[in-house]
């Protein structure tokens, strides 16, 4: 066993300190990169509005031909695979396709319907592949040099935290949020090497800063040894995965509710509504915003799988039954199924959009509330947190 | 323009019926035709409920009633299966399943410790029997809990195996025959080849068939009468093949737990240093039989601890006296006369004897004492176990002696590993290792009440019908006792001496035929997500035709089943590989808008 390092814990808690606050003022760098933006891409559309006469018009044209397609293209495809059958039925297909893939025309991964977005007037939202734009956004790019500066020193706090306890930075609550609040850092910073979602970042920042503050103001603990039950390799691998799949549920809550404010918008304009939320223009469609979400819930999905498998399996070790109902074994079945719910929904009619975007935020709070208050206020197992 | 003619003969792709099991929307499977039917239904019955709000509600209602066909209890059980099947209601179950999980996590659960609901409902006069009798105590197998899962179960089974039937039939045909326009596709693309490249349009069918088998797809090669021959692929069947590994899989845990259940048992028993437990029914303090336990199930192995070690931090400033070590040095063997063996118990490392295991659950310090009678006979010797209760072991001890002469004995109080009194007179443990051992009691004489052969907890002294020899509020006060010290009882009644401190594990046994399947099952259910969620079933059709100034053309388009965030990728990929293989350059002028379509163009200008 290696020995406590005190000084190192030390060290640690300052890094930590540091990094949420180069971390306020990336939040206040994207703050400020959301507003600037908002007023410049206004100012075009003024322009390009008197230009091009109405300009919803060609928005709605625009919405309107991304649909067509491949409304098209899907019942091209399902008579195509029927063509077999005998030719008889003609008025059940006509209805069938009517009523098939019309509805989820817009679905599927079409990149004509996603070219096809993005591209309309006011209303605007930015382009749905989220790749870089030639314009150069200062303040993103500075909100970002901080983001990694914040994360270097982050990087630093959970390391130190390590050499000083001598073991992995998640034994208690203090570290599995300092080290998931690094996490989802190192994720989204990860991402924008690929694809612009600094409009994410106000967001992310801001969480991952509520995060740190919650650690160090509600969860301190010192660095010490783990209590027996602790000490297996289990905790490397059961507490990592947990760590991975929330830091990403992070990302896709804040992704989700940005699609619920991005879709009310969309649909405020659609219906001849004033825009009122500007800075939403920096932030892809409400559909591109789920779809995106969708995946990484999909990737978290898996690690939460991961997660609840190998606790079962390490609950079947220390304690002798896999499962039995202990309430984190509750809490971390529960937002299982809700985040199975919502792969379901993604797949079911009536519940994509929207609601599928509030399972996913459901989801998160239940993340959030298995951490907080299942750790600290229900006697169960799991209680043995630091605390 | 013969191929034009050519291709009205045969019915426009966009035309042709739908066979079953494929017509259902792209990516919803057999769910999707149990769902079409059954929500148009529903929309009916709504419209009916709808109207009848009306000012001529009722008229109407009844008109839309008479209308409605009468189904017959065969039509009745079709729809309410078509009902339980469908993506919705399993979608509902689902997040009602969530929902109903819940409460077993605010409410104290029996399974998990019996006496705490005891104590609840008690504690709780006013809605405490309430809970209990819409068993909320019970919460994983009370009957609506029940309900909503084997309705969920159900209602899978009644989705995979329609959708394992189709995808069978799905596997063992052929790709879908080549849609009359491509260009509608999501992925359209062309390619044309020059005249000089002297590839005829049934060549470059074959070369684009030969690239597409080779990126894994099943290819159907459709020459028709030549002149515009097509080919039909289809890659990713494994994606289904995993969903649906990953729902039976489910149903295989589900199976797994129920095994468990019936045919398992647990136990504990706390073992004080010396002690040796022998796995029979008797040998346990508390026992868990499964439904369809028998006692012939338990090998007659035995278990003694010699020796338990605890370590506590004596580095860290913020954690001391934070434990972090526990080990037991115990001697087994497997069967009465089977060599004994040596092994070591540890948190996180249990032990496995005669089909069980044998896991370390707790610890604690048990005092040794003896109590003398009045007549001065030793009435009890032995070591006490002390129940936790607090900070750095502090721990409730119960003693009763039932044995006393002329009077029964009974003491309660607590056991300090190293005792701290305060100004106030509290009394607190200062730390877990026995520092300054301390055993303060009240002692009782009386009837214990063991003699009815009524079962009594060993943690708890009932002092209704006792009276009270030693208490702090009496003249007497309180036992005080460190080791090797002896303390007299008041009135002749006996005394009592604080011997030594020995120390005690819990152990719990466990025997779970079910928990190796649950493990293969949940296994191939991760190994079925990750293939259901990233195997991608796309679709490629190619069409080839030969223009009359000797060009080859190409077309091809890609229809992804499902969310395929990928396919434009894919399509770039196969435009890649095909113009490698005719020396062509990919990123040529090859763009639906600015080349004519493969001859006898059959797209109408506004597509392009």
């Amino acid at each position: 066993m290696f020995p406590i390092n005190e000084t190192m814990g030390q060290y640690s808690e300052l890094f930590m300190l540091l990094a949420a606050g180069t971390y306020t003022v990336a939040f206040i760098a994207f703050a400020w990169d959301l507003a600037k933006s908002s007023k410049a891409l206004r100012t075009v559309d003024l322009r390009a509005a008197a230009a091009a006469g109405s300009a919803s018009d060609s928005s709605e044209d625009a919405s309107d031909a991304g649909a067509k397609v491949p409304v098209a293209a899907g019942a091209a495809g399902t008579a195509g695979l029927s063509g077999r059958a005998d030719a008889g039925r003609n008025t059940d297909r006509v209805e069938g396709h009517l009523a098939g893939p019309a509805g989820r025309a817009e679905r599927p991964s079409s990149s004509v319907a996603a070219k096809a977005q993005g591209s309309g007037g006011a209303g605007q939202t930015a382009d749905a592949s989220m790749l870089y734009g030639g314009e150069r956004r200062v303040p993103a790019r500075v909100a970002v040099a901080l983001t990694v500066l914040g994360g270097a020193i982050h990087a630093a706090g959970v390391l130190t935290r390590a050499i000083g306890s001598g073991r992995v930075p998640w034994g208690n609550m203090y570290e599995f949020l300092t080290t998931g609040a690094f996490l989802v850092v190192a994720v989204f910073l990860a991402v924008l090497i690929r694809r612009d979602l600094r409009f994410l970042g106000t967001f992310v920042v801001g969480l991952v800063i509520i995060m740190l503050v919650a650690a160090s103001v509600a969860f301190w603990t010192p660095v010490g040894h783990l209590v027996p039950a602790l000490q297996s390799y289990w905790l490397v691998i059961h507490v990592s995965i947990a760590v991975l799949s929330s830091a990403l549920f992070t990302l896709t809550f804040a992704m989700s509710a940005l699609q619920l404010v991005q879709s009310h918008r969309q649909k405020a304009i659609a219906g001849g509504g004033e825009d009122k939320l500007g800075f939403m223009r920096l932030v892809p469609s409400a559909l591109s915003l789920e779809n995106l979400s969708y995946r990484i819930n999909a990737i978290a999905f898996i690690g939460w799988t991961f997660t609840l498998m190998f606790g079962a399996i390490w609950a079947e070790k220390a304690w002798g039954r896999f499962w039995g109902w202990d309430t984190k074994e509750v809490w971390t079945f529960v937002i299982w199924v809700v985040y199975a719910g919502y792969l379901h929904a993604r797949a079911t009619r009536g519940w994509t959009g929207t609601r599928a975007a509030w399972l996913s935020i459901v989801g998160y709070l239940c993340v959030v509330f298995n951490f907080t208050i299942v750790n600290q206020f229900f006697n169960g197992l799991h209680s043995y947190s630091g605390l | 323009m013969s191929e034009r003619v050519k291709s009205t003969k045969n019915p426009p792709a966009g035309e042709a019926p739908k066979a079953a099991p494929e017509g259902a929307p792209d990516g919803a499977g057999g769910k999707g035709a149990g769902r079409k039917g059954a929500s148009s239904k529903r929309a009916g019955a709504k419209d009916a409920s709808a109207k009848s709000t009306g000012p001529q509600g009722a008229v109407k209602a009844a008109k839309a009633s008479a209308a409605l066909p009468a189904l017959g209890i065969l039509g009745m059980l079709r729809w309410a299966w078509t009902q339980l099947t469908s993506m919705r209601t399993a979608l509902f179950l689902l997040l009602l399943l969530a929902v109903a999980a819940v409460p077993g996590s605010l409410f104290p659960q029996r399974p998990a410790n019996p006496s705490i609901v005891t104590q609840y409902i008690k504690d709780h006069p006013d809605y405490g029997k309430l809970l209990d009798s819409v068993q909320l105590y019970d919460v994983y197998s009370s009957a609506w809990f029940s309900a909503i899962y084997i309705l969920l179960f159900i209602s899978l089974i009644g989705c995979v195996v329609p959708r394992a039937i189709a995808h069978y039939r799905a596997m063992r045909s052929q790709p879908p025959r080549t849609p009359q326009r491509l260009s509608r596709l999501p992925e359209y693309g062309t390619l044309v080849l020059p005249a000089e490249a002297g590839v005829p349009a049934s060549d470059a069918i074959e070369d684009a068939a030969a690239l597409l088998k080779k990126r894994g797809y099943r290819v159907d090669v459709r020459h028709d009468d030549g002149a515009r021959p097509s080919l039909g692929a289809e890659r990713g069947l494994l994606k289904e093949v995993g969903n649906l590994v990953f729902h039976t899989s489910l149903i295989g845990v589900l199976v797994s737990v129920a095994i468990g259940g019936l045919f398992g048992y647990s136990g504990q028993r706390i073992l004080v240093e010396g002690d040796t437990f022998v796995n029979t029914l008797v040998g346990y303090d508390q026992f868990t039989p499964g439904t369809n336990f028998q006692s012939s199930q338990l090998q007659p192995y035995s278990i003694q601890l010699n020796k338990f070690r605890a370590t506590f931090d004596r580095e860290s400033k913020g954690k001391y006296g934070q434990p972090i070590d526990f080990t037991a040095d115990v001697t087994t063997k497997e069967n009465p006369g089977a060599p004994a063996k040596k092994e070591v118990l540890k948190v996180n490392d249990p032990l496995t004897l005669g089909g069980t295991s044998i896991y370390l659950t707790g610890n604690g310090y048990a005092p040794v004492v003896t109590v003398r009678d009045g007549k001065g006979n030793i009435a009890m010797q032995g070591p006490v176990v002390a129940k936790l209760q607090g900070d750095n072991y502090y721990s409730s001890l119960v003693i009763k002696v039932p044995d006393a002469k002329p009077d029964q004995l009974g003491f309660a109080g607590f056991f300090l590993p190293t005792a701290f009194v305060t100004d106030q007179g509290i009394s607190f443990s200062g730390d877990p290792d026995l520092i300054n051992p301390q055993l303060s009691l009240n002692s009782y004489y009386g009837d214990l009440g063991l003699d009815n052969g009524a079962p009594q907890n060993v943690f708890e002294l009932d002092v209704k019908g006792l009276t009270p020899l030693n208490a702090r509020n009496l003249a007497t006060k309180g036992i005080t006792l460190s080791p090797g010290k002896t303390v007299t009882l008041p009135d002749g009644k006996g005394s009592i001496s604080f011997d030594g401190v020995k120390r005690y594990v819990g152990v719990d046994i466990h025997h779970n035929p079910g928990q190796v399947s649950a493990l293969i099952f949940a296994l191939l259910a991760v190994g079925g997500l990750v293939i259901s969620l990233y195997v991608n079933r796309r679709r490629v059709w190619v069409r080839t035709g030969r223009h009359e100034d000797g060009r080859t053309m190409v077309e091809y388009g890609l229809l992804a089943r499902g969310e395929d965030h990928r396919l434009a990728g894919e399509a770039a990929a196969i435009r890649g590989l095909l113009s490698s293989a005719w020396d062509l350059d990919a990123d040529g002028p090859q763009k639906p808008s600015s080349i004519s379509s493969p001859a006898g163009s059959a797209e109408p200008k506004k597509d392009s």
